[in-house]
């Protein structure tokens, strides 16, 4: 155990914080390019509540829940985390003694940091799925409910190590890492492998976004009129500052500036470009026109699936990640219209599919040379691993859908989930915000030339379309 | 007096523009519209899901023209909005009964 702090890793993990905060703005951009022109704020707004809740609460008593000492492996607690309080004693002093640095060199507060930026774009990619028609308090009320009886247990489940029971992928006899003295149960006594939240975050993510739509209903003329993207330039920008924060997510969660941060970067990369080019040779097949839409969407189910194999499987096997997500997310984004529940952006199709692929997947390349617990199916001959990454993808799964399913029915007694189906009709931009994005026509001040060169001035994107 | 109006493809807007100045017209109103007529819509896909759209965006010109004047202004669009394919538009013209230019109070043809 190191005794100071390591200036490379502390250094790598707070630059990977930052990566990882500006995911969720990319987020909400490649949320509020597929949203609606009239509710594109309202889209972007809610990622940005996020950031503001949950970066509060995650002070006062997120890091605490998540990475207090274990009661149980389920969830954690320790007082003395209430405000980060004790990370901040002595956080001048270069010192393993007083508690603040852990085996990485690394000051808990730095772990603290960029944990806390996972914890925000969890919640915030729940929005995607209720687009439109949330009423904003209620997302309000829901962003703070589920970050604190889902995300924060659910983190310390995946990402609080502790010291090693038998089976479990433990920091080792050294001791406690990041205060938890037992871990949680999935990373600890299970065993299974979740290098940058698959489970935590993604399956997380996607469960709870199929829990919320299925208490909120279907939007207004759900697949009877079309809802086209308003602004696909929009997607495309996000998309690209998600795999560019994404760096961050992933590499940087090997909270160390060494080899395993570089294969998790690498493994990003490729897992991400192969699932770009499955996705749109998958809709190139099927509908006969490769999409900008597609490339921006395989790219974010590759980075989802690689998340967490990121540390587990070597390069190929990124990419056979990347091939098999492209694809099976593609498919799996029309099942809302087969099925009838009104997913708007596709939280489910893309985050909890693609987080299910490759936490499942890791049991079938894991590389088994990397060290004792992952050999796989191909890496090893080894059922053993693909049974554990079931089981938590399952265990998760089964616990986001069910409290969350619990909390928008509680919201929903209460202060209410919807907007009215007139404020939904004109536009939640309006009605709920007070604001429009686009100031549409010369008539409303917008001029600038307009018609006068109409050949190069763009036409409105309202254009009306039936179905 | 004639109230000449043309319904054109967006790109077509400055050529017709340019050919009724050339023959003296001094003023058009235009406004971006919907709408179909044999061309029909067409068809988008996002992530699997297909959307016919069935209006495309047009650009409405009205011009009003003396009457003497309508037959060449229609032929100066028409000539000037033709690309020959499919979904160039239509023009047509319906009979005006007064005209007044707002500033001076002018009517009839004096306030062309």
């Amino acid at each position: 155990m190191e005794t100071v702090v390591n200036g490379a890793n502390t250094g790598w993990v707070l630059i990977c914080a930052a990566l990882v905060m500006l995911m969720t703005p990319g987020l909400a951009f490649f949320y509020g390019g597929m949203s609606r022109s009239k509710s594109v704020l309202n889209m972007l707004m809610m990622s940005f509540t996020a950031l503001g809740i949950v970066s509060v609460l995650w002070v006062l008593y997120g890091y605490a829940i998540a990475f207090g000492s274990s009661r149980g492996g389920l969830f954690g607690w320790s007082s003395g985390l209430v405000g980060l309080d004790d990370l901040v004693r002595n956080v001048t002093v270069d010192s393993a003694e007083n508690g603040v640095v852990n085996t990485f060199g690394l000051p808990d507060l730095a772990f603290s940091g960029f944990q806390v930026m996972f914890a925000i774009i969890t919640v915030a990619l729940i929005s995607g799925a209720v687009a439109d028609r949330m009423k904003f308090g209620a997302w309000v009320a829901f962003t703070a409910i589920w970050s604190t009886v889902v995300y924060f247990p659910v983190a310390h489940w995946v990402f609080a190590f502790g010291v090693a029971e038998e089976g479990g992928q433990g920091a080792g006899a050294s001791g406690g890492l990041f205060a938890a003295d037992s871990g949680g149960w999935i990373v600890n006594r299970l065993g299974a492998l979740d290098f940058a939240g698959g489970t935590a975050v993604h399956i997380n993510a996607g469960a709870a976004a199929l829990a919320l739509v299925l208490v909120l209903g279907k939007r207004k003329g759900f697949a009877k009129e079309p809802m086209r993207p308003h602004n696909l330039p929009f997607v495309m920008l996000g998309a690209g500052l998600l795999w560019f924060g994404w760096f961050g997510f992933n590499a940087g969660s090997a909270l160390a500036a060494n080899g395993l941060a570089s294969l998790a970067f690498v493994n990003t990369q490729v897992a991400t470009a192969a699932a770009l080019l499955a996705w749109i040779g998958t809709e190139r097949l099927r509908d006969g026109h490769a999409t900008t839409l597609g490339a921006a969407s395989g790219a974010v189910a590759g980075l989802v699936a690689i998340t967490p194999a990121a540390g587990a499987v070597n390069p190929l096997g990124a990419i056979a990640i990347g091939l098999v997500a492209g694809a099976a997310c593609c498919l799996a984004v029309t099942l809302k219209h087969r099925l009838g529940y009104d997913d708007a952006l596709d939280v489910v199709g893309v985050h909890l599919v693609g987080g299910l692929v490759g936490t499942l997947m890791i049991g079938v390349v894991a590389d088994g040379e990397f060290a004792a617990g992952y050999e796989s199916v191909l890496g090893g001959g080894s059922f053993a691993l693909l049974g554990k990454q079931a089981l938590a993808a399952v265990a998760v799964m089964a616990y986001s859908f069910i409290v969350t399913y619990v909390i928008a029915l509680a919201i929903k007694a209460t202060i209410g989930l919807r907007i009215s189906e007139e404020e939904e009709i004109t536009g939640i931009d309006q009605t709920t915000h007070a604001e429009s994005a686009y100031e549409l026509g010369a008539s409303m001040g917008g001029g600038g030339g307009g018609l006068a060169s109409a050949t190069s001035a763009p036409l409105p994107t309202s254009t009306r379309v039936s179905s | 007096m004639r109230l000449v109006t043309a319904v054109i493809k967006p790109f077509k807007l400055d050529d017709v523009k340019r050919a009724l100045e050339q023959i003296g017209v001094q003023g058009m109103t235009v406004s971006e519209v919907q709408g179909f007529g044999r061309q029909r819509g067409h068809t988008e896909v996002y992530r699997g899901a297909e959307y016919t759209v069935s209006f495309v965006p047009k650009v409405r010109v009205e011009v009003l023209v003396d009457e003497a004047d309508a037959a060449r202004v229609v032929d100066a669009v028409v000539a000037a909005a033709s690309s020959g394919s499919i979904g160039d538009g239509k023009v047509w013209t319906v009979p005006v009964d007064e005209v007044v230019r707002v500033r001076t109070g002018e009517r009839g043809a004096e306030a062309l």
